[in-house]
């Protein structure tokens, strides 16, 4: 009896004691609260926001009304559309870090720094930018080329610009990191059978760097899909996406249990596009 | 076609960059409005003195800081954890942590506490938004320490070890020496997320927790106003900053 509550003690070995604390952290102030969410959303709302029994499956079946799966849809559209156009913003970028030598860490850092940098900030910018009385309105009415101000901003086109402005990194990064991997020599051997450079980027260099726009589109579209502040801020309420939803049903809707059923059905989405992404390996960080 | 993707390079480049280089040029601007009236340090010295923008900064600070301290224990010890022995279970917690969507996080946080708030003494303030931001740094930092790990020579520690050293000394006097530098610098990242985060500080924030990005949101909300561009700039450069150096330690 005592050997074996020795044995127990002892195989608390040192590195999973160091791994406990953070999992417990996790366990406590993460997976429990999403527990509790997963819960809430099979109940009742209460007459008094908050939630009551009877148990249900209604708030799952509240987001095919047509205004909700609206939202859902137009959320995919507008990630799909931001990360196509990251990877048409990206790709050139990463060619271009990857082949700029002794200069590589400066250019990768310029990426990496506004990324860094208050991404709440990095989105007022662009309302200072795009609104009325913003800088580009002001410029366009000052050299007479508009009479009145064009409407740049409240739009889903400002919301995709706002997108791919903060997400952007999360595409170059890995396909910087794939396009330097990259063998170079076929390169070489392609100019020396008499490919030109364009033939040798479509048909050597993009087939080769597809790992890396896989794993950096999922990188994208995952924040984009979930996005609450840009739609909320450039959007400004027309634009409404799936996390907009989810704010309001816990703020002025206090809707609980149909809030907490959009927000899971916001990370299964995230899961299964994860799952999607594991089958082709990307870098493995932890 | 290298001189093509230099000026495509050049274009995105600025476009990633310009916004917040004209924000910061207009923070000096003289005039209220988006005309150039000359340069000025009016709105610095209105932010400066504004009373809800300085407590709301004292408040970020205090919470960045204790956060800070705590997540970068955590997330060193679990990235050590992880180097000495692959966990699913808290890898694959703490990768989640980095790709649930904020508001996500948020909401549920505000639910959870909530929840436990029918024990009586217990409200959303300054404490909820710590717990919080000390959850969403842990992942921050044990990715950047366990890159540092990777690249160290196992055998220094097993040197420790056999020449009798208890695992925590070796630990101790070992290998945090020799991930210093990398600790430093996830600690800086830590408090970047933490001064920064908008989405989930605003679930779990009470009254008395009001931080300097709500009340940036609060402004930006109503439109925008060249004090917030003052402050904009003074944020943005002092975060710049950070992130360098933190660069600068994370290369070494």
């Amino acid at each position: 009896m005592a050997t074996g509550r020795r044995i127990a003690v002892l195989s608390l070995s040192f590195d999973r004691l160091c791994r406990l604390p953070a999992l417990l952290t996790l366990a406590a102030l993460f997976l429990a609260p999403l527990g509790v969410i997963a819960v809430y959303s099979l109940l009742t709302r209460g007459a008094y926001g908050g939630v009551e029994l009877p148990w249900t499956l209604e708030n799952y079946a509240r987001l095919w009304d047509p205004l909700y799966a609206a939202i859902l849809w137009r959320s995919v559209w507008i990630a799909a559309v931001s990360t196509a156009l990251c990877v048409l913003l990206g790709f050139p970028l990463a060619l271009f870090i990857s082949r700029s030598g002794p200069r590589k860490n400066l250019y990768l850092l310029l990426v990496i720094l506004p990324f860094w940098s208050s991404f709440l900030i990095r989105t007022y910018a662009w309302m200072f930018l795009l609104r009325d009385t913003g800088l580009v309105n002001t410029l366009l009415l000052a050299f007479g080329w508009i009479r009145q101000p064009l409407p740049l901003l409240y739009n889903d086109a400002a919301v995709i610009l706002g997108l791919v402005y903060g997400f952007l990194p999360f595409m170059v990064l890995p396909l910087y990191a794939t396009l330097e991997r990259m063998d170079k020599t076929l390169l070489e051997a392609a100019a020396d059978l008499g490919a030109r450079p364009l033939d040798a980027l479509f048909r050597i260099t993009l087939p080769l760097s597809l790992p890396g726009i896989r794993a950096g589109a999922v990188l994208v579209f995952i924040p984009c899909l979930g996005a609450y502040l840009t739609p909320d801020l450039l959007g400004g309420g027309k634009s409404v996406m799936v996390g907009n939803l989810v704010q309001n049903q816990f703020t002025t809707a206090r809707d609980w249990p149909f809030g907490s059923a959009v927000s899971l059905t916001l990370m299964a989405m995230v899961m299964l596009l994860l799952m999607v992404a594991a089958r082709s390996k990307g870098e493995d960080l932890l | 076609m290298s001189r093509l993707l230099g000026l495509y390079a050049a274009v995105v480049y600025a476009f990633l960059h310009l916004p917040l280089l004209v924000l910061a040029v207009f923070s000096f601007n003289a005039s209220r409005f988006t005309r150039w009236e000359g340069f000025s340090l009016r709105w610095f010295r209105a932010a400066l003195t504004n009373t809800q923008m300085a407590e709301a900064a004292w408040n970020s600070l205090l919470i960045a800081a204790v956060s800070t301290c705590a997540s970068t224990i955590l997330g060193t010890l679990a990235a050590y954890g992880l180097w000495k022995r692959r966990s699913r279970l808290l890898s694959g917690s703490l990768y989640l942590t980095l790709l649930t969507p904020e508001i996500v996080t948020g909401v549920s946080l505000l639910v959870f506490f909530q929840w436990l708030f029918r024990f009586p003494g217990l409200q959303l303030g300054m404490h909820t938004v710590i717990l919080a931001h000390i959850t969403f740094s842990i992942a921050y930092v044990t990715v950047v320490v366990l890159a540092r790990l990777r690249t160290l020579d196992p055998s220094l520690e097993e040197a420790a070890l056999d020449l009798g050293a208890p695992p925590w000394q070796a630990f101790l006097r070992v290998t945090v020496p020799l991930i210093q530098s990398a600790i430093a610098a996830a600690a800086l990242l830590a408090f970047t997320v933490s001064f920064d985060d908008y989405v989930i500080t605003s679930m779990v924030a009470g009254v008395d927790s009001e931080t300097l990005p709500m009340v940036i949101y609060a402004i930006a909300r109503r439109g925008a106003s060249p004090e917030l561009n003052a402050v904009s700039t003074f944020i943005v450069t002092a975060l710049g900053a950070l992130v360098l150096i933190s660069e600068r330690l994370r290369g070494r």
